[in-house]
């Protein structure tokens, strides 16, 4: 047990931060849910890759350094303390890139993580389809496997960054005779290709930050297989796990948020209702314990030890955390807090209805907080299934 | 940074474990309960074999000269096995305090009896309406104004309070300042009476983590067996979903706890320090909350028979309540650092975030 930093740990800070304060754009980025704003967001991937940042516990020959989850934690909070964009890439940086480390090939790796770190393949994620939402294993689009191609069949949806992403990774039925998560396949394939069309959805802010993908006999080379035919259910569980876990979701983005909501509190406490108080004082502790629990995490990840089932209680509680956050901003904000960001009055209130929205998202995306809380109940507390 | 707990400390926490379920089975704590005093000697003098008593006596006064890093699992333990003892007031806080004032006779002279057993020492500190176990105790630490009392059981008289908890024993307690009982004065006082009371806090959310997990563990025990229109009642989402909800507050309690162990360590008594009254009124506010949240599910869950005396999740639950109250509440806590973190004008010190070293 051990709480304080070494003198390589806060080097590293130092390291990182003084990057971050020469790199950060100056003026925030036009929302990547945007065409412009998409782009301008691969660019700042770009600059971050060309200082060796994209992805900092990645090994070197991918573009990272070597860093251990500590570290990964501590850039992360120079990172959102540094007010640095939002990664445009996190399907790819952090979901498939840490389970092609563990699932790909040699080719594979070096194929699609230098890439993927540089910000020239933009990913996107395909899992949900019209009839398989929380019931993913009633997954229905196929890939036949003809010679060393499968055709690939049917559709995805909510496929987020696909309006202009580059790449999407999903799991198709490669064997059409059979059931709920067996036969399925972890596919990789490029989204601008013949066959695939895609169509953006608005979401509530009227943005296309996903998309509905269609396939129509299109042809993916049996190369772009990540793992075995019929492994995709155990691969894909385990990209769940890490979009539920530590790497998506660093608590370093929430403390900013409950630091944000504190400066808040403090310039409109005059006018605060006075049950808004205790609403700030629980989001500022529940981001710190939020931090302390990644920290205990990360520790016994370095020590050896694993995560399974423990990623659900994390979901649950940063997802409830953000949108109490949210809200708890809006009510200091008072009758400011329905305004868009370009609105004349409206100062940096759009960011807190924006944020607002994607937090209203948090409890449904990566798995439904009852999806989660069944996974608690019956693998956790050992409670029965039927 | 490593925060998590090495081989050494988990094993400790394992035999206490494996003593306290064998000393405090329901059918003992019933017994002690239903006893005049609630309290039981063998026990104690177990607790003090086991280094439990002496475990922040430092080794020169006869004790094991560990930490709150060390005591914070074990701390837990005692929540999770009913025990009513007075650890939290004799071994978590009379013991550090009295180590503070060792250059005082008085003091050092207690120390080994308290690591050996001997001494069962209580405190009467304002934060409490009530001191607990002042009928067992050979002496207590009183406060009175800016002072603290260091006072002979012979010198107090007492007037039992009887409480909800079954176990729990808390009295009024009526005493004379004397010259001869002062132990300390002023703002050396003041600031041990604030040490006294962060780790009278710190050490009561670590034994409602305790009582939590026990609780939630009672509940899935029940809900497995228990069955309604043709299944066990565990197979219910309403029932999944309750419990489910309050393990996610568990699990976001403990590492607040965890870390509130390190600060008390690494705070010396005499120090203010902003650092250990946010995290320990973090700790105590967490640990509170999911322990209450647990008890009123787990009586839900129960139904009717869980409104009963008759089964054992009322010893339980009535601790969660009474460890509430006792070293400020959930509320008086959350306000607490809610006074420390938006009243004044320094940012809210942040784990991580702040970048710097705790």
């Amino acid at each position: 047990m051990e709480i304080t930093y070494t003198p390589e740990q806060q080097a590293f800070r130092a390291e990182a931060r003084a990057w971050l304060e020469t790199h950060v754009p100056r003026e925030p980025l036009r929302s990547m849910d945007t065409a412009a704003g998409f782009e301008e967001h691969r660019r700042w991937e770009r600059t971050l890759n060309d200082g060796r940042w994209a992805m900092v516990p990645w090994p070197v020959e991918y573009g990272g350094r070597g860093a251990n989850l500590i570290e990964w934690l501590i850039f992360e909070e120079e990172y959102w303390r540094a007010g640095a964009p939002g990664r445009v890439n996190q399907n790819g940086i952090f979901l498939l890139g840490p389970t092609l480390m563990e699932h790909g090939t040699p080719e594979q790796k070096a194929r699609f993580l230098p890439r993927m770190a540089a910000g020239d393949d933009i990913w996107a994620q395909g899992w949900s389809e019209p009839n398989a939402g929380s019931d993913m294993a009633a997954i229905r689009a196929t890939a036949r496997r003809e010679g060393d191609h499968y055709v690939l069949n049917g559709q995805k949806t909510w496929c987020s960054r696909a309006a202009f992403g580059d790449w999407l990774f999903g799991i198709f039925r490669t064997d059409p005779n059979s059931q709920r998560h067996i036969g399925l396949t972890f596919i990789l394939l490029p989204l601008r290709s013949e066959g695939v069309h895609v169509r953006p959805i608005a979401q509530l802010d009227g943005e296309t930050g996903f998309a509905e993908v269609f396939f129509e006999d299109a042809h993916v080379p049996v190369a772009n297989r990540l793992g075995e035919e019929g492994d995709g259910w155990k691969i894909a569980m385990a990209t769940a796990g890490f979009e539920r876990g530590l790497m998506l979701r660093s608590p370093a983005r929430f403390q900013s948020t409950a630091h944000k909501l504190v400066r808040l509190y403090k310039n409109n406490r005059n006018a605060a209702d006075p049950g808004v108080r205790d609403a700030v004082v629980r989001g500022w502790m529940e981001a710190e314990a939020y931090c302390l629990n990644t920290y205990r995490t990360a520790s016994r990840l370095i020590a050896g030890g694993s995560i399974g089932a423990e990623a659900s209680l994390n979901k649950i509680f940063w997802s409830e955390m953000d949108l109490n956050m949210h809200e708890a901003g809006l009510t200091l904000l008072g009758p400011r807090a329905e305004l868009m960001e370009n609105a004349p009055a409206a100062g940096d209130v759009g960011n807190w209805l924006d944020g607002f929205l994607f937090a209203l998202a948090g409890p449904i995306y990566a798995g439904t907080n009852e999806i989660q809380r069944n996974v608690i109940a019956e693998r956790l507390l050992g409670l029965p299934r039927k | 940074m490593h925060f998590d707990f090495d081989q050494d400390r988990l094993l400790f926490r394992d035999s206490v474990r494996a003593l306290l379920s064998d000393e405090c089975t329901p059918e003992a704590l019933r017994t002690l309960a239903a006893s005049e005093s609630g309290r039981s000697p063998a026990l104690w003098a177990k607790l003090a074999d086991m280094g439990l008593l002496g475990l922040r006596v430092a080794e020169a006064h006869g004790g094991m000269g560990l930490s709150e890093v060390d005591f914070v699992l074990p701390l837990e333990e005692t929540g999770r096995a009913g025990l009513a003892e007075p650890v939290v007031e004799t071994a978590a806080i009379a013991a550090p305090l009295l180590g503070t004032l060792e250059s005082d006779a008085r003091a050092a002279q207690m120390l080994p009896d308290i690591a050996a057993g001997k001494a069962t020492v209580t405190v009467g500190h304002p934060a409490n309406a009530f001191v607990s176990d002042a009928h067992v105790a050979t002496s207590l630490l009183l406060a009175q104004q800016d002072e603290i009392h260091l006072v002979p059981a012979r010198r107090i008289t007492i007037e039992h309070e009887p409480a909800i908890d079954p176990l729990r024993r808390l009295f009024t307690v009526e005493w004379s300042p004397g010259s001869d009982t002062l132990l300390a004065s002023g703002p050396h006082a003041r600031a041990l009476l604030a040490a006294a009371f962060d780790r009278g806090a710190f050490a009561t959310a670590a034994q409602q983590l305790g009582v939590a997990e026990k609780l939630v563990e009672t509940a899935v025990a029940y809900a497995c067996t228990r069955q309604q229109f043709g299944q066990a009642i565990g197979a219910f989402q309403a029932i999944k979903h309750m419990l489910a909800s309050v393990a996610v507050r568990i699990e976001f309690a403990r590492p607040v706890v965890h870390r509130a162990a390190c600060v008390v360590a690494a705070t010396a008594d005499g120090e203010a320090s902003l650092e250990r009254a946010v995290t320990v009124s973090h700790a105590k506010a967490a640990a509170s909350e999911a322990a209450t949240m647990a008890a009123k599910a787990a009586l839900q869950v129960h139904g009717a028979i869980g409104y009963t005396w008759e089964v054992d999740l009322h010893l339980w639950m009535k601790r969660a309540w009474s460890l509430d109250l006792a070293w400020g509440s959930a509320a008086y806590h959350r306000a607490r650092v809610a006074d420390l973190i938006l009243d004044g004008d320094a940012p809210a010190p942040s784990f991580g975030f702040s970048g710097r070293n705790p």
